[in-house]
């Protein structure tokens, strides 16, 4: 079976054999033999004090703001740092954060899912190379440059949807909308759906192509039609990679910066509309505060990074777990 | 529904016929323009959303009508793929439209040999040399130190790497790829308030190689892994010192990938803007020096074109200017990458 496999199983045997201990340590006492190894395994070494320092200088320049924080960190709606007794809080952000990437989340999985199935099952093969090709460059174009065409093209674009929705569902209060430019959560949501499509796409369509062929064909000799083929047999295969997939999406949707910088029209308030402006995200407030933020300012705006940084550190780490977990049983389908 | 019918002698229930698909797309896109004039709905999306609702419908009843229910299901759900590909694709080529119809309004000679030193924000004129100056020294300097680095831990991890220290190792390398551009800024800028230290280009690459370094990790450890074992053994077997086994025969059988996999890398940070943003802060004039003093980028010259003018149409002009030659810039470096690829494709000994 020529199913093309992206993760480490290519070759016959993909490590270096292991040496006998002996003759490894007989090998390593030759001088260039010694330096090169210790040129390694320090790049290594350097890469962990890497991720320690940043997690070390972080926490120590957040403690500091923090300690002189009037208001409370975690639930105060205010974001003053100027004065002799500044308040700040991360409610607004953490608020804003997680909303705008959950509506990401629920237009862009299904969407990028729908294309991954699409180029794996039901494009033209003609097609589905190209295609392919031209959403792996898309993935590859710079988030200030998304951005910008959000600001300037997609916002005033967006009028005619939220004269919609607040016509039809502004009742709910969630799409009530009074007016204004469309400079809100949803929009910044919409934004950043696009700009994760890319890259959760070209992970499920990666793991789509591994689906068993004989599990595909058994279904298909069954009588299934393509549909059924597609969710007996290749979405249950593919579940915990679209998992991760999306993980990962969810990992960019979270820090993304300028294109939320450049969209949202920020305040310090928590609103009940999603298509009213207002609102704010961790690394958007950093962006847009730091340049009239003094030294103390900027510390407080390290001390939201922090938290931001947990948080990505912690979905990454759930998605790497997924992967990981997957990788173990899928010896299977070599 | 239960209205399949059978041909009489046939073993297939009925089927549309093959341009049906087609037919119903012609249909609702005629009904919806239809329908959006006589409504008056202005937004063209409006009119595609309403569109490709019809069409699933009409894919659905028609289909039930013919086929049966399950032929039905799968229509629908080759009708729903088609719509979300179309979907997702309005956007996409919607930016890169517009990146480049507006960006060769100003996009010239003297834009790009010029900086804003004495033009402002709201006027017309100036250019982004000044910029593309910043850009290819924060980036050519962050690649001088994330290259090495990445390549030599790919080394340990492949060639060395067994036990605690090289799980720890690869784990982290995970996570790193997962860190918000401007959480590495914002370390970076720790460091310099503590050492008191100013902006400076040097400080944006020092941000932009921690972005970079996993990347390269990543992608130069699948390309030692595709170099057959049978080489080193080879290697080895006449007696060859495991360093120079490394150096004169696994790298250059993966030097193809691996500079692609750099070139992929540089695409990636030659983009970003948070820490840029953080650490380079921007300016409006020439500095060749990435040592000493705030310099420009691309990515953070078109935020602050887009973000300090007031809405005015030249500042908006430049930003889509320099959005162009940055997307060219990204784009050239991805297909010289690729291009390397296919050329110096992978010899796997099979």
């Amino acid at each position: 079976m020529d199913t093309t496999q992206i993760t480490d199983a290519p070759p016959p045997s993909p490590r270096p054999p292991v040496l006998v201990p002996g003759r490894a340590a007989r090998a390593a006492t030759r001088p260039g033999d010694r330096v090169f190894l210790g040129l390694a395994r320090g790049s290594g070494i350097f890469l962990l004090l890497v991720m320690a320092a940043i997690a070390v200088f972080l926490t120590w320049r957040a403690a500091a703001a923090i300690s002189e924080d009037e208001g409370n960190f975690l639930t105060t709606f205010e974001w003053n740092t100027a004065g002799t007794e500044p308040v700040f809080g991360i409610a607004v952000l953490a608020y804003g954060t997680v909303v705008s990437s959950v509506i990401a989340m629920l237009i862009a999985v299904p969407i990028a899912v729908a294309i991954a199935l699409f180029l794996t099952h039901y494009a033209p093969r003609r097609l589905s190379g190209p295609i392919a090709y031209v959403i792996d460059l898309l993935a590859a174009v710079p988030s200030i440059v998304y951005g910008l065409w959000g600001a300037l093209i997609l916002v005033p674009h967006m009028n005619g949807l939220f004269g919609w929705l607040d016509d039809y569902l502004g009742w709910t209060g969630v799409f009530d909308w009074e007016g204004g430019p469309a400079r809100s959560m949803l929009t910044v949501g919409i934004l950043l759906a696009v700009m994760i499509l890319p890259i959760i796409t070209n992970v499920s369509r990666e793991v789509f192509r591994q689906v068993p062929r004989m599990h595909e064909e058994a279904a298909l000799a069954l009588g299934a039609t393509r549909w059924e083929v597609i969710r007996m047999a290749v979405l249950p295969f593919g579940r915990s990679g679209v998992i991760s997939a999306s993980m990962l999406g969810l990992g960019r949707a979270l820090g993304e910066t300028m294109a939320v910088a450049t969209v949202l029209s920020p305040d310090f308030l928590i609103h009940g509309s999603l298509l009213n402006p207002g609102g704010g995200t961790f690394a958007q407030n950093i962006a847009s505060k730091f340049g009239e933020a003094d030294e103390f300012g900027r510390d407080a705006l390290i001390a939201s990074g922090l938290v931001l940084f947990v948080i990505t550190l912690l979905v990454n780490g759930a998605a790497r777990a997924i992967i990981a977990r997957r990788k173990e049983y899928s010896g299977a389908n070599a | 529904m239960s209205t399949v019918v059978q041909h009489p002698g046939s073993l297939k229930g009925a089927r549309l016929p093959k341009w049906s698909p087609w037919a119903i797309a012609g249909g609702s896109v005629a009904v919806s323009v239809g329908l959006g004039l006589a409504a008056g709905i202005e937004s063209r999306i409006q009119w595609g959303l309403i569109a490709s609702l019809l069409f699933v419908l009409g894919t659905y009843v028609l289909a039930a009508r013919v086929e049966g229910r399950r032929q039905a299901k799968d229509r629908i759900a080759t009708s729903l793929v088609w719509v979300a590909f179309l979907l997702a694709v309005v956007p996409l080529f919607s930016l890169v439209w517009s990146t480049v119809e507006r960006g060769v309004k100003v996009l010239d000679v003297y834009f790009l040999t010029h900086s804003m030193g004495v033009v402002g924000d709201s006027e017309p004129g100036g250019g982004i040399y000044h910029a593309i100056i910043g850009t290819l020294e924060q980036v050519g300097i962050a690649t001088l130190i994330a290259a090495p680095i990445g390549v030599l831990t790919a080394i340990y991890l492949v060639e060395y790497g067994r036990g605690a220290l090289a799980r720890a190792v690869t784990f982290f390398v995970d996570v790193m790829t997962g860190i918000p551009s401007i959480v590495a800024g914002l370390f970076i800028l720790s460091l310099l308030l503590i050492l008191d230290m100013s902006f400076s280009g040097f400080a944006g690459a020092l941000a932009l190689a921690i972005l970079m370094m996993p990347v390269v990790v990543r992608s130069t450890e699948e390309m030692l892994k595709l170099v057959p074992n049978e080489l080193r053994e080879a290697s080895l077997a006449l007696g060859v010192p495991k360093w120079r086994t490394i150096l004169k025969v696994v790298l250059p059988t993966a030097v193809g990938g691996i500079t692609t996999g750099v070139m992929l890398a540089v695409a990636r940070i030659a983009g970003e803007t948070a820490p840029v943003l953080l650490l380079v802060f921007g300016n409006p004039f020439i500095n060749n020096n990435p040592f000493d003093g705030a310099q420009a980028s691309l990515p953070l010259y078109i935020y602050q074109q887009y973000a300090n003018s007031a809405g005015s149409e030249a500042a908006y002009d430049r930003a889509w200017a320099a959005a162009l030659t940055l997307i060219a810039f990204v784009m050239i470096l991805n297909l010289a990458a690729r291009g390397i690829a296919r050329w110096k494709a992978p010899k796997t000994g099979r």
